[in-house]
């Protein structure tokens, strides 16, 4: 595409900046393949512009926005983002917007493709049941997006009505093995993310820019699991990601890949080395990279809150073969303690702690110590972490002799070790605990999560400190 | 109530909206606030029994009669015949009649020496809730409005009546069907409505903010983009109507 794009450019200076295809000769009749996306319609093989027919059905439906939580998108071609639609510098394209007779309001079509009022927009006004027909000359190569320009506009692309359109240059693109369909969104409902059962549009919030939901392909997880982007290592991908908004610019970022090429703002522009590329709302970017090694690579949008907290998440699965000098994989694991490997000791604390009155005080204290001193490597649920932190609940450790036990917890542990049939090699410190505490702690362990009860005192734990 | 007498028919008048000054949606900028007079506008919009009534009486409304040049092709398809509303009328025919062209509208209104109410009459009626004769500055309101606009037409249209009522005894404004009213494309054409010039510096993208006084009555604006959208013989499955009538002399409601 590079040397194209700039061969034309070329001869766009000499001729004075005639549009480019103005006098291109067009041949023939074709109807448009359109695809659902993430899916993207086959490269354009004629070798001349043709009279190409496109035909776009509006839908209004309900649909998944998240697990439990439905909403109500308008579509182009019934899906979110609308279908993907692919034509030739150019081509001349007669153009069908169909509004189902079951949907609600009218739509009409801006194409940013389209050099004329409106993008085709004020030739498009449709009210439901009715279809109408516009013509343009596609003049610029590039990615497109497309989108409802109802009014309110706002509205109509908040709920789903925004597409792309790929013009290709004459000669089209070089090829590549995968081509993939992504475009991010962002949603507004009446309730919070999550919030399950048939959410209404909030125009309250998407007056605020204040979104519920920034996906990918119109729903959290279209992109995850069984609707994962798949791949094969070696494998040159490019991938058309459009923004739809209405109203945040996207900083399209796959985790683990460079884009080698991406076609800035989707127009002739290519930069190289890219981490993140940013697609304004109503704007699109093309990137391409090879997939080098398996695995799963993530699909944000690094504005990263976006990501993991409101859905801009998507997945491309690459299988094939390790290639161990691009990336080993982990080759090992250790805890890092910047004091050095060896038992350490906590400074010294506690000895003003108050003293239990009870057995079922000293439960209750010991639950606070165990939350500050113990909770981030033994868990919660005393379960541990299974290869690295031992568990200390229905711990065979536990069940043998008790002043082993407290000893531990007074002097620290280091070296291998066998807890419930499970090896472990690591470091626990020295803590630093009064013998109030240590007796309170370790009850309390006893008399958790099913371990079999009793009690330690703090005279046992003075008489294993003097040992 | 007020009853009139035409041609055998007897109609029962609806419900006085009495009028009052309020500033539309796309109001010029610096206009004073526009003045509707005290009018009778009906109770429910009519329905697909009301209009068999009608079409019985007046044969050239009847589906395979009705010219092309006064209603484009789907006029009445809901309809299982000329004289029979089917399934689609809706349970007891009671669901208010739909695909109908503006022309079959202003027809049927003056068959019961009535009119259609103009659009500054309905859209002021249409502000009222239950309890105010204007709630569109309650949120509230206005998103119940909206997450009906957003709620695509189901196979079968409720029955009149269905939603609530407000503060005139109306019912069904909004929740039902959209409607016709006299002057539905005067706010924003002189000529043929998509083609004019109003319509692009008023709806479309780059215009849509440029004429409205009230940037986040989203409601309206679909419903203004809604009429805009229309030609008088479009028919369309979820636009009905409903008839208004000035006061009489009088009338001392």
């Amino acid at each position: 595409m590079r040397g194209i794009r700039g061969w034309i450019g070329v001869v766009v200076l000499c001729a004075g900046m005639l549009p480019i295809v103005a006098g291109a000769k067009v041949s023939g009749e074709e109807r448009a393949v359109l695809t659902s996306p993430p899916a993207v319609p086959p490269p354009i093989a004629r070798k001349h512009a043709t009279k190409l027919i496109v035909e776009l059905e509006v839908r209004e439906r309900v649909g998944q926005i998240s697990d439990g939580v439905e909403y109500t998108f308008w579509t182009f071609g019934g899906t979110v983002p609308g279908s993907f639609i692919r034509v030739r510098t150019g081509d001349e394209i007669e153009f069908h917007l169909r509004n189902h007779p079951d949907n609600k309001v009218p739509h009409n079509i801006d194409l940013h493709a389209v050099t004329g009022p409106g993008g085709g927009a004020t030739s498009s006004f449709t009210p439901p049941g009715h279809e109408t027909v516009f013509s343009f000359k596609a003049l610029n190569p590039g990615l497109y997006v497309y989108h409802c320009a109802t009014a309110p506009v706002g509205m109509h692309i908040a709920n789903g009505m925004y597409g792309l359109i790929l013009v290709e240059p004459e000669g089209g693109f070089p090829a590549v093995d995968r081509e993939y369909y992504v475009m991010q969104g962002d949603f507004y409902t009446r309730g919070g993310n999550g919030d399950p059962g048939l959410q209404p549009f909030s125009m309250e919030k998407a007056l605020r820019e204040d979104a519920d939901y920034v996906v990918f392909n119109g729903s959290v997880g279209s992109l995850t699991e069984g609707g994962a982007l798949q791949a094969r290592v070696g494998e040159r991908v490019r991938l058309y990601v459009g923004n739809g908004g209405p109203n945040l610019v996207s900083s399209f970022h796959v985790i683990g890949e460079i884009f080698d090429t991406v076609y800035v703002e989707a127009g002739d522009a290519e930069n190289h080395n890219v981490q993140t590329t940013l697609v304004p709302a109503g704007g699109a970017a093309i990137v391409e990279f090879v997939v080098d090694v398996p695995g799963t690579f993530i699909l944000v949008d690094h504005s990263i809150f976006r990501a993991f907290n409101k859905g801009a998440l998507g997945m491309m699965k690459v299988s094939g073969p390790e290639d161990k000098v691009v990336y080993s994989g982990k080759q090992d694991q250790r805890i890092y303690l910047p004091e050095g490997g060896a038992v350490q000791k906590m400074p010294g604390r506690g000895a003003n702690a108050p003293k239990a009155e009870s057995a079922a005080e000293r439960v209750a204290m010991g639950k606070v110590v165990y939350e500050t001193n113990c909770v981030a490597c033994h868990q919660a649920d005393g379960a541990g972490i299974p290869g690295a932190f031992p568990p200390v609940a229905k711990s065979d450790f536990l069940e043998g002799d008790i002043d082993r036990t407290i000893d531990v917890v007074l002097n620290g542990l280091e070296g291998p070790l066998t807890v419930n049939g499970v090896s472990y090699n690591n470091v626990m410190p020295s803590l630093g605990l009064s013998d109030e505490q240590v007796a309170n702690v370790l009850s309390y362990v006893m008399n958790s999560w099913g371990n079999p009860g009793g009690d330690v005192t703090p005279e046992q734990v003075a008489k294993r400190r003097k040992k | 109530m007020l009853g009139v007498g035409v041609c055998g028919a007897t109609w029962a008048g609806g419900e006085l909206v009495s009028g009052g000054p309020f500033t539309p949606l796309f109001g010029a900028k610096g206009q004073a606030p526009v003045d509707v007079e005290a009018f009778d506008l009906d109770t429910y919009p009519v329905t697909n029994g009301e209009y068999l009534e009608f079409v019985r009486r007046v044969e050239k409304w009847r589906r395979s009669k009705v010219p092309p040049i006064f209603s484009d092709a789907g006029y009445l398809g809901h309809w299982s015949g000329d004289l029979d509303p089917g399934p689609g009328g809706g349970v007891g025919n009671r669901s208010p009649v739909t695909n109908v062209s503006w022309f079959a509208a202003k027809a049927y209104c003056a068959s019961v020496g009535r009119r259609l109410p103009t659009l500054e009459e309905w859209e002021f009626a249409a502000r009222a809730s239950e309890d105010r004769t204007d709630a569109v500055d309650d949120p509230a309101f206005r998103e119940r409005i909206l997450s009906w606009y957003a709620r695509p037409t189901g196979e079968t249209l409720p029955p009149v009546g269905s939603t609530f009522r407000n503060v005139y005894g109306v019912f069904d404004l909004h929740g039902l069907v959209w409607e016709w009213v006299w002057d539905w494309n005067s706010v924003l054409v002189t000529g043929e409505s998509r083609a004019d010039v109003a319509v692009d510096k008023q709806l479309y993208c780059a215009g849509a903010a440029a004429g409205a006084t009230d940037l986040s009555d989203y409601a309206a604006f679909l419903r203004y983009a809604m009429r805009a959208s229309l030609e008088a013989r479009y028919t369309v499955r979820n636009v009905g109507f409903r008839c208004a009538a000035d006061l009489s002399p009088g009338d001392t409601r």
